[in-house]
């Protein structure tokens, strides 16, 4: 975590600051364009290159469909080996999991009349209403990379459970990385 | 549930009567006591005597909840004296210093607690102020897979289920003047928005589309509601009538948007978002428009904003590792923090914070001038959390 953090300091441009020391500043103190304090949220993977600011952003997200699969079997366990992770903060699908979404991607071409639903999960920290957002967050960064890998947008449900289940209840960085997840639960039609 | 009604039903014809009826020396007789620096006002310091049991201590708890806190009489600025048998109470204040009677009178019917509140509540009136003894509070209790929505006191008592589906349940709202909720549940499935009249349990769907909604807010006009979907593939703001109808978004950004609130004219909606990388609150008008960042002063991954009732504050909360409780002005500038917690709930008269423990598991009071806090009673089992206190 600290790494992680001396990284991210580096990384958002403290270009005054030796290497690998911590800033702690003071309460209140203005900080510079693209200078993050200590203690806010990395809001990027530190072990990844931030977004290019340039490149071109969508103008809106991907739009749901209404409520349609009601009613259809759920099965928790067919693709949960493809559960992806995400850093602190972050909606970022990250590299390592690209492999992941596209085995869920290949798995819903190959079996035409299945969906998904994506579930996106937080850490212990932050408030509730926050994670809430967040774990939606993460379900639709999953749900574009779906999109992307060539899955109809229709198959794809989002559901955010926020901070309301943790699949580990303890306080360690471990902990909170194993709650950071996006998970993928098979529907198929009654 | 329906035994609450009428005396609800009652404080607000109360209060309409009062509002439609006052001239303006009855104004400013009223005006509510303001205060200019949260969390380093001096409590007003009172004696207590002649009470017991019960009586004894909802008044302690109402008077330190509100501000006050005790002494011998030697050194207090007001005598509260009295007697509480089984079934009734009497109270009597006097100003110790301009040695004026401020209030006398005794109580029954109800039950002893309800009489400690008024006493109190009668007292605050006789000094201008308005007490917060008849409130209520909704909450989520419960945790991880199944929680469920409660309504109870404002000091937690008299605790009533409001839903029992055996779900997840989240942000209860209250719908100002009027004994109904929306909330977030997942009874369907998807994370939809009700909207639920305690009075005849009819329950209304507000929200329910692809996707998550959440977050529901109403507004203080009570004719809108503000909430948080995904409907359109990104988490925005979005406002509609108060049953849903008539959706306009209101924010159009790939941003994780979060727990909207209203400012007192209902022209303004405060929410959590994030601007240039990093977590803000910001505000965008009701008929859409540009979002404007509200400055905390720079203090680090604000939400959960509130504004308070009388329009002069937003309370919300940070996070520094752990979470505290902090008050800006609503214009934005300075930001006071104030207590450890989390969710901070606005009381109708702009004074009192109901927030959220989450180490206890409980909710807690806090009188905002003078940073004195008490706990709520903790209400049925599980964690309460989400507070939302009734206007």
């Amino acid at each position: 975590m600290a790494v992680g953090l001396a990284l991210s300091m580096v990384s958002t441009g403290c270009k005054y600051r030796p290497v690998g020391m911590t800033h702690i500043p003071q309460r209140g103190t203005q900080r510079g364009p693209g200078e993050n304090d200590n203690t806010s949220p990395i809001t990027s993977d530190p072990r990844q290159p931030n977004v290019d600011p340039n490149a071109p952003r969508p103008n809106d997200g991907i739009p749901q469909p209404p409520p349609g699969h009601v009613g259809w079997t759920r099965n928790e366990s067919a693709l949960a080996a493809h559960t992806v992770h995400f850093a602190y903060d972050s909606s970022v699908v990250r590299a390592g999991d690209k492999a992941n979404v596209a085995a869920v991607a290949e798995y819903l071409k190959s079996n035409a009349s299945a969906a998904v639903e994506v579930d996106g999960h937080c850490d212990e920290r932050g408030t509730d209403e926050y994670n809430r957002s967040l774990g939606e967050r993460r379900a639709l960064a999953i749900r574009e990379a779906l999109v992307a890998d060539g899955v109809d947008a229709a198959r794809v449900d989002t559901v955010s459970f926020g901070r309301d289940r943790l699949l580990d209840l303890g306080k360690t960085d471990a902990a909170h990385a194993k709650n950071r997840r996006g998970e993928f639960i098979l529907l198929t039609p009654p | 549930m329906k035994k609450m009604f009428p005396l609800k039903r009652l404080l607000i014809a109360i209060g309409f009567i009062a509002a439609v009826t006052s001239t303006p020396a009855q104004n400013a007789e009223m005006t509510i006591t303001t205060y200019t620096t949260p969390g380093n006002t001096p409590p007003i310091w009172v004696s207590v005597s002649g009470f017991s049991g019960e009586a004894a201590e909802v008044l302690r708890y109402d008077l330190y909840v509100q501000g006050f806190n005790f002494t011998n009489s030697d050194n207090a600025q007001y005598l509260i004296s009295g007697s509480n048998t089984g079934d009734s109470l009497t109270g009597r204040v006097v100003d110790n210093i301009q040695k004026s009677t401020k209030i006398s009178k005794s109580y029954s019917g109800a039950s002893l607690r309800r009489q400690g509140h008024k006493f109190v509540d009668d007292f605050l009136e006789a000094i201008n102020r308005k007490g917060i003894g008849q409130s209520k509070l909704a909450m989520k209790v419960g945790s991880g897979g199944s929680s469920e929505i409660y309504v109870s006191d404002f000091d937690g008592k008299n605790s009533q289920a409001v839903t029992r589906d055996g779900t997840i349940v989240s942000a209860p709202c209250w719908v100002p003047g009027k004994f109904a909720l929306d909330y977030g549940s997942y009874k369907l499935g998807n994370p939809a928005i009700f909207s639920h009249d305690l009075a005849s349990g009819a329950r209304k769907t507000v929200a329910y589309y692809g996707g998550s909604s959440m977050s529901p807010a109403v507004s203080p006009q009570g004719n809108k509601v503000a909430m948080i979907l995904s409907k359109d593939g990104w988490m925005d703001l979005y406002v509609a009538d108060a049953d849903g109808k008539n959706l306009k978004r209101l924010t159009k950004t790939p941003e994780d948007e979060s727990s909207p609130c209203w400012s007192p004219d209902g022209k303004w909606i405060c929410f959590a978002s994030k601007i240039k990388e990093r977590r803000a609150l910001c505000k965008v008008s009701v008929n859409g428009g540009p979002v404007q960042t509200i400055s905390v002063g720079g203090l680090p991954s604000p939400s959960e904003p509130d504004w308070s009732p009388d329009g002069k504050w937003i309370a919300f909360t940070i996070q520094r590792g752990d979470f505290e409780i902090c008050v800006v002005p609503a214009a934005g500038g300075t930001a006071t923090e104030l207590v450890a917690g989390e969710d901070p709930s606005w009381s109708p008269n702009s004074r009192t914070l109901v927030f959220n423990q989450r180490s206890g598991g409980h909710l807690s009071l806090l009188d905002v001038p003078t940073k004195q806090v008490k706990d709520v009673a903790r209400v049925s089992s599980g964690a309460n959390s989400q507070p939302s206190w009734a206007r």
